[in-house]
């Protein structure tokens, strides 16, 4: 069992180290006499802290400077320590070292209290997906063994990590120099009646929950060293077994695992959580690094933009519209960061809106990339829910993902149907726009609530009604009472109610008509999806206008119920919208009046759907 | 899944990781128990074969045994060998102690090799229980264009993300082993029935339990005879693995310098 040691500079931790391999009988021989040689050539008292504060440096600094790691045994189970620097300045260190253990060992030095480093290691250790905590109170000497100082540093703390979402399995009052409540119980604090540090350690479990979620394989490489073709690749979670059908995503391609071979060894029939493995398919499918195999019924997420909470390591801040490398288990792409949304304050357990983030902060973003990625939420999966951003060389960053108000965008590409052949017309686009005096076309108005897409659309479409066009206007309510009536208001539903309005939008275009959807439709994915389908014919208009103008026109009542939290997610108010980066057209009504607005689409109609014949 | 099969499987995902990620790569093979595993280890990860070069900086001065042992299995393992001899000692840094002076001509032997060969990739079988200075390593360690080590200012490796890219000029250490111990070793060696070569085992009360050069390396005191016996031993004994290593405390911070400035 892997064990992690966090806690402020100087309370203690590699002090604790030394006691508990003295008191397991785990020090090898020679050991003691060499730091006590040490110190007697610096003049000073036996410092158990030499034991793992190996490096030169340290010793004369007498802080630890990056993590290390060393064993003991009890007579229950073998631990691997881990000892994490406490220093701020070398919290990536303390991350490399934490961020391996099933369990960690929060110190707090009784006389000093809680520091700002024993809040920022909590946050993180939460972050890193730590859930086995025990709090030790070290050097209780210092406070004279008293148990109400004790229990005020032990409420303290438990309200605070209750708070960010841990429960401490065992807080602990100690003396780590002396020994008291490490291995043996303390005569000084005979009023601690729970258990020594050793016996909470032996408590816990190595965690195994891996086994029970679905399968999640990356692809790390694919080998043809000989007649065979290996993918070769590590179960993350869940069992494989030969026979089973396999769903690489994100392309989507799906196979049997005809072997899983082994060098020196029999062949296995199934694999799981933690084992490197490598198999054979049924199918001659071309399948790269990065892709991620699943069963067919769980698969991951599919989306190329989720909300991220990072704590960020680089020397430059982070900085909003920044472009980084995303590594997500092996698939690596280039992400933006569209959003700095907050960076938190573990000591004051607030947020703050920002537009970057500095060294060793912790911040929530949203990334986006051009690819698609599979992903889950880190609820979900601790392993296929992390990522790491570097900038191309080193580790910047680690994160967890939440697809809060983002929608699996898996099944909006995914054609179910294999046997549909399209079928060609006989009459061609250049015919029906002969006959009808123009071609055919999308306008697709997108736009926050209240920036006026509706009035616009509506006087457009009987303006070019009258000069003679055939024109259509889709339009959001009323589309919702008939063709996606079985949708909701859900990320998934939203996605789809746009994913057919494009889909009909361009069957009109194909037809010779002009079609004006009006959709708030926010997120790009959705609209690049609506211009695939229409081709061409598809023209982005950005009916624009600021949040306050929206909230000050609220036509329909909605901001109002958004903001008194009637409506629970509420694009620009707790729901996200992103602009258009290249429309065709950004109509402003802030400043436009409707007839201005109205007239400036029409003139772009006239220009770019007119025939002359 | 037991304990060895988890050391495997991450040895594996770290080998095949390092092959993936840096295109000119090879394994230092110093004939010892460690870098047997490794090879091992790598023909586990690529399914029997070793798909880079194994390199042997010889010092010359190795037993005559362990020679038998690389000349036989070179052979039997199908391995693509280079072995190019070392500096004299003479082209060492002078202020080094005498045994730690012989150490450093593996270093510069080394970054002999990695010029002549245009490797940006050497996987090397250190393991952190084995010194103090080594539990600090990273798995993917960067190293300087002269090849030394900045390990005051390491870059964060978690969650089984490797910094694999690396500036033009340097290089990386990949340290498959980095996790295992010494027992854990052994009982591979047991499990797997890994060749060793024979100087690990007790011969008139004494044995090697680390193997260097001749003049800097000694046997201890030891009645193990098979793996077994070997592994029954380091289960109640508590003198260190290096103890028969020199270099390691002539002074202080000795093998600390020898690290920084590139030695494995």
């Amino acid at each position: 069992m892997r064990i992690v040691i966090v806690g402020h500079v100087d309370h203690g931790k590699s002090t604790l180290v030394g006691r508990l391999f003295h008191d397991t009988g785990s020090l090898p021989d020679g050991k003691l006499e060499q730091i006590q040689a040490m110190c007697e050539r610096r003049g000073m008292p036996f410092e158990w802290a030499f034991l793992m504060d190996a490096f030169q440096s340290e010793r004369d600094q007498g802080i630890t400077i990056d993590t290390a790691q060393i064993w003991f045994k009890t007579p229950k189970r073998d631990y691997t320590i881990i000892d994490a620097p406490g220093h701020r300045e070398f919290i990536k260190n303390m991350i490399t070292g934490a961020a391996a253990a099933d369990a960690a060992i929060m110190l707090i030095d009784a006389s000093q209290g809680i520091q700002q480093q024993s809040r920022t290691h909590a946050f993180l250790l939460n972050l890193l997906g730590i859930q086995q905590i025990i709090v030790v109170v070290n050097k209780m000497d210092l406070v004279d063994c008293d148990e109400s100082r004790f229990d005020a540093i032990k409420n303290e703390y438990v309200r605070y990590l209750g708070e960010i979402g841990i429960a401490p399995s065992f807080v602990i009052p100690a003396i780590a120099r002396d020994g008291d409540n490490i291995m043996h119980r303390s005569d000084r604090m005979g009023w601690y009646r729970n258990a020594t540090l050793v016996a909470a350690l032996d408590s816990f479990r190595s965690s195994g929950e891996l086994a029970h979620l679905p399968l999640r394989l990356p692809i790390q490489d694919v080998y043809k060293f000989d007649d065979r073709r290996i993918i070769a690749g590590r179960v993350l979670s869940g069992r494989l077994r030969v026979g089973d059908r396999l769903l690489f995503s994100p392309s989507n391609k799906s196979a049997r695992v005809k072997t899983i071979e082994a060098w020196h060894a029999a062949a296995p029939q199934e694999a799981g959580p933690g084992e490197s493995i490598g198999i054979t398919i049924d199918e001659q499918l071309f399948l790269e690094r990065g892709e991620i195999a699943s069963h067919e019924d769980e698969p991951p997420i599919e989306t190329n933009v989720f909300r991220g909470r990072l704590f960020w390591l680089g020397r430059a801040p982070l900085q909003q519209g920044g472009a980084y490398r995303l590594r997500l288990q092996t698939r690596e792409v280039p992400v933006i960061v569209e959003r700095v949304e907050a960076v938190h304050d573990p000591d004051a357990l607030s947020q703050c809106p920002a537009e970057r983030v500095e060294r060793n902060e912790i911040a929530d973003v949203v990334l986006r990339s051009y690819a698609m990625l599979a992903v889950d939420e880190a609820t979900q999966n601790p392993k296929t829910g992390r990522f790491v951003l570097t900038d191309g060389a080193n580790i910047l960053a680690g994160g967890a993902i939440s697809m809060r108000d983002y929608p699996d965008q898996r099944r909006l590409v995914t054609v179910k149907s294999t046997n549909i052949t399209a079928v060609a017309h006989r009459i061609t686009a250049e015919q029906r726009a002969l006959r009808h005096g123009h071609t055919g076309g999308v306008l697709w108005f997108t736009g926050l609530s209240g920036a006026g897409k509706s009035t616009i659309a509506m006087a457009v479409e009987q303006e070019l009604f009258r000069r003679g066009y055939q024109v259509y206007v889709l339009d959001g309510d009323n589309v919702r009472h008939g063709l996606n009536a079985n949708l909701g208001f859900s990320p998934e539903d939203r996605a789809e109610n746009i994913r057919r309005v494009g889909e009909v939008a361009a069957l009109f275009a194909d037809s010779g008509q002009i079609v004006v959807t009006a959709f708030i439709s926010p997120y790009r994915a959705d609209r690049r999806r609506a211009r695939q389908a229409a081709g061409n014919g598809f023209h982005e208009i950005y009916i624009k206008a600021s949040l306050a103008t929206c909230e000050q026109r609220d036509p329909k009542g909605l901001y109002r119920r958004a903001r008194s939290g009637e409506i629970a997610e509420f694009t620009g108010v707790t729901a996200p919208y992103e602009a258009p980066e290249a429309a065709e057209l950004t109509i402003e009504t802030d400043s436009l009046s409707v007839d201005e607005s109205v007239a400036a689409v029409l003139a772009y109609v006239e220009r770019n759907f007119r025939k002359t014949r | 899944m037991d304990h060895l099969d988890w050391l495997e499987a991450q040895s594996v995902y770290i080998l095949r990781e390092a092959f993936n990620r840096i295109d000119k790569l090879a394994m230092l093979w110093s004939l010892g128990k460690d870098s047997n595993v490794m090879v091992w280890l790598a023909k586990k990860a690529f399914f029997g074969h070793v798909p880079f070069p194994v390199m042997h900086i010889d010092t010359e001065k190795k037993f005559p045994e362990m020679y038998a042992f690389r000349d036989r299995y070179v052979r039997e393992w199908n391995l693509n060998l280079i072995a190019d001899k070392c500096p004299p000692v003479e082209e060492t840094d002078p202020s080094l102690p005498p045994a730690a002076r012989s150490a450093a001509r593996k270093t510069l032997g080394l970054k002999n090799a990695i010029a002549k060969y245009g490797f940006n990739g050497i996987i090397a079988g250190i393991r952190r229980d084995e010194e103090a200075v080594r539990a600090k390593e990273r798995v993917f360690s960067p190293r300087g264009e002269s090849g030394q080590w900045d390990f005051r200012d390491q870059p964060p490796e978690f969650w089984d993300y490797f910094n694999t890219d690396l500036p033009p000029g340097t290089h990386l250490r990949v340290h498959p082993l980095l996790h295992w111990t010494e027992i854990d070793i052994w009982r591979y060696i047991a499990r797997e029935g890994i060749p060793v070569v024979e100087l690990y085992f007790a011969r008139n009360g004494k044995r090697y339990r680390s193997l260097g050069d001749q003049d800097i390396t000694f046997p201890v005191d030891s009645n193990a005879n098979t793996v077994e016996e070997i592994i029954a031993e380091l289960e109640t004994t508590r003198a260190p693995e290096r103890a028969g290593r020199a270099m390691d405390r002539e002074t202080e911070d000795a093998f600390e310098r020898l690290r920084a400035t590139g030695y494995m």
